[in-house]
């Protein structure tokens, strides 16, 4: 297989945004990725979204794309697997530019969440819908559940436990107050999460990423051919996939995320890396907790000691390991089919030092966490510096 | 939307059914074509109805076809054999702080219960819900 770079990126603002359209926003991402690297065409194109049938009644989401994009007749199509369709779909663009099937491939991401759709009812349907969503689980139900398996795994006191997840919220609040395209910029405390109210016990408002609209993209190349458009050249080197058990309750071990680690594994081995040589990474903070649980599956802490990693500002810009310099999906927002695009975004930023008051100092390699259901599904990428 | 039909007519929603591998042994809910070690040689196996609470939350925010039960106690049972079954707690008392009587580790028992209802007609959804011991 070929060496794959990425050349271009784009990125939409993040929020509430009542007069953007699906298209609108997935067209805006993708034209600025395509003026970032400088490319005259594209030969193919991927679209991550998970549920712009429940949300807004469009599906066939590859031809719309592309004629909006002016780019007809290119081939295009809509990748899903819940929140890691657009880890997914980077993932499949990284292996048709790979494979010497095409040089120049899109990769977007797009979710139109604010259309007045029930958004938690067509968030359930990333669960099992006979036995999940049928019994009225929420996700944040879901990772309430693994919430409290933790804390018993670990026997955790209820408040120590409670104001070390708080503190997951509030570190990258911080880091989205950095961020001009994040959703939710104002810095928070622990208090405000702890006086927030309450959504799935233990999980408030605070703990939980928001529901978003927004998009993003990026350009892939061969990597000898990167150097015709950038001087920074940032290479894909390793990803990784797996996926888990539908069903939280099957799950071996309900506070472990096996479907990370395993596609962790095949990230680090592609990439001939172990976690100590990643410098910061964009992992799938959907809910606190969940971001507790990946950092360990990621192998950045052991087992149990993820939980005191951003209160203890490990995991802070100048920390040992900057997690979610974005803002994360709790701060820069979730618009859940964008986010593993937005996530590859963040790292090509972070690369090429342009990162502004957010930027982690000597940032040559980059990992992006993108995960789907309750740990059913889950991306890993490599990105580093040539 | 309505639930699909098929859902609501699946056997397992009402009598507990499940599937055991012949070659591992494996109990399966719900039941399965093919067990996880790649056997197709399943038994019919009935669930304990008897277990206890392995996590649990409280959602405050259900689904629509939920939100006249708010807020809901949703758990994970860990039944009598080791198979897990996520089911909704009921039979607790209205307004309580949940939280004195769910606990991990507290023993339940699966019952019959209607899940809510659906449409302009109200269908009623039925299946198993747990309830404290």
């Amino acid at each position: 297989m070929r060496d794959v770079a990425v050349i271009g990126v784009g990125i939409t603002q993040f929020g509430e945004l009542w007069t953007k359209s699906l298209r609108e926003l997935f067209v805006e991402a993708a034209l600025k990725a395509i003026k970032d690297a400088g490319v005259d065409h594209i030969d193919s194109m991927y679209v991550g979204c998970m549920t712009s049938g429940l949300f807004a009644q469009q599906e066939h989401l590859g031809a719309l794309m592309a004629d909006y994009l002016g780019q007809n007749p290119v081939p295009a199509v809509r990748v899903e697997s819940a929140c890691a369709s657009g880890g997914y779909a980077f993932r499949l663009g990284l292996f048709e530019v790979a494979s010497g099937a095409s040089d120049i491939v899109l990769v977007g991401g797009v979710e139109k969440m604010h259309t007045g759709a029930d958004a938690t009812a067509a968030l359930a349907a990333a669960a099992d819908a006979e036995y999940e969503s049928f019994i009225g689980v929420t996700f944040p139900g879901l990772y309430a559940m693994i919430a409290v398996a933790y804390k018993e795994k670990y026997n955790i006191p209820d408040d120590v436990f409670r104001k070390q997840l708080a503190m997951v919220a509030v570190k990258n609040h911080e880091n989205g107050s950095k961020n001009p395209n994040a959703q939710f910029r104002a810095k928070i405390t622990v208090d405000t999460v702890l006086n927030s109210t309450l959504v799935a016990d233990p999980l408030r408002l605070f703990d939980c990423s928001p529901v978003t609209d927004g998009a993003a993209a990026v350009i892939l190349c061969p990597a000898d051919m990167a150097k015709k458009y950038t001087d920074t050249i940032i290479k894909v080197s390793g990803s990784g996939a797996a996926t888990s058990t539908i069903q939280l309750a099957q799950r071996e071990d309900m506070a472990w995320l096996d479907v990370v680690e395993n596609a962790a594994k095949a990230a680090y081995k592609m990439a001939g890396v172990e976690p100590k040589d990643i410098d910061f990474a964009e992992v799938h903070d959907c809910f606190t907790i969940a971001e507790v649980c990946v950092i360990e599956a990621l192998g950045f802490f052991n087992p149990g000691e993820g939980i005191k990693a951003a209160d203890e500002g490990k995991t802070a810009l100048d920390g040992e390991i900057p997690i979610n310099t974005s803002g994360g999906l709790k701060s820069k927002g979730h618009p859940v089919g964008a986010t593993g695009v937005a996530q590859i975004v963040e790292l090509v930023e972070q690369l090429r030092g342009s990162a502004g008051e957010r930027q982690v100092k000597n940032a040559r390699r980059g990992l992006a966490q993108n995960m789907g259901g309750s740990g059913a599904s889950c991306t890993v990428h490599i990105l580093e510096v040539v | 939307m309505l639930t699909p039909r098929v859902y609501k007519e699946i056997p397992q929603r009402y009598r507990l059914e499940a599937n055991k591998c012949k070659k591992c042994g494996k109990v399966l809910f719900p039941p399965r074509l093919v067990c996880p070690c790649g056997s197709e040689e399943l038994e019919f196996y009935r669930l304990p109805s008897k277990g206890k609470i392995a996590t649990y939350t409280v959602v405050r925010t259900p689904p629509q076809n939920f939100s006249y039960q708010k807020p809901i106690v949703i758990a994970v049972v860990e039944l009598e054999d080791g198979t897990r079954i996520m089911a909704q707690v009921t039979d607790l008392p209205p307004n309580a702080n949940y939280h004195e009587y769910v606990k991990v580790g507290a023993p339940v028992e699966l019952v019959f219960r209607k899940l809510f209802s659906e449409g302009e007609a109200g269908i009623h959804v039925y299946g198993y819900k747990c309830r404290l011991l």
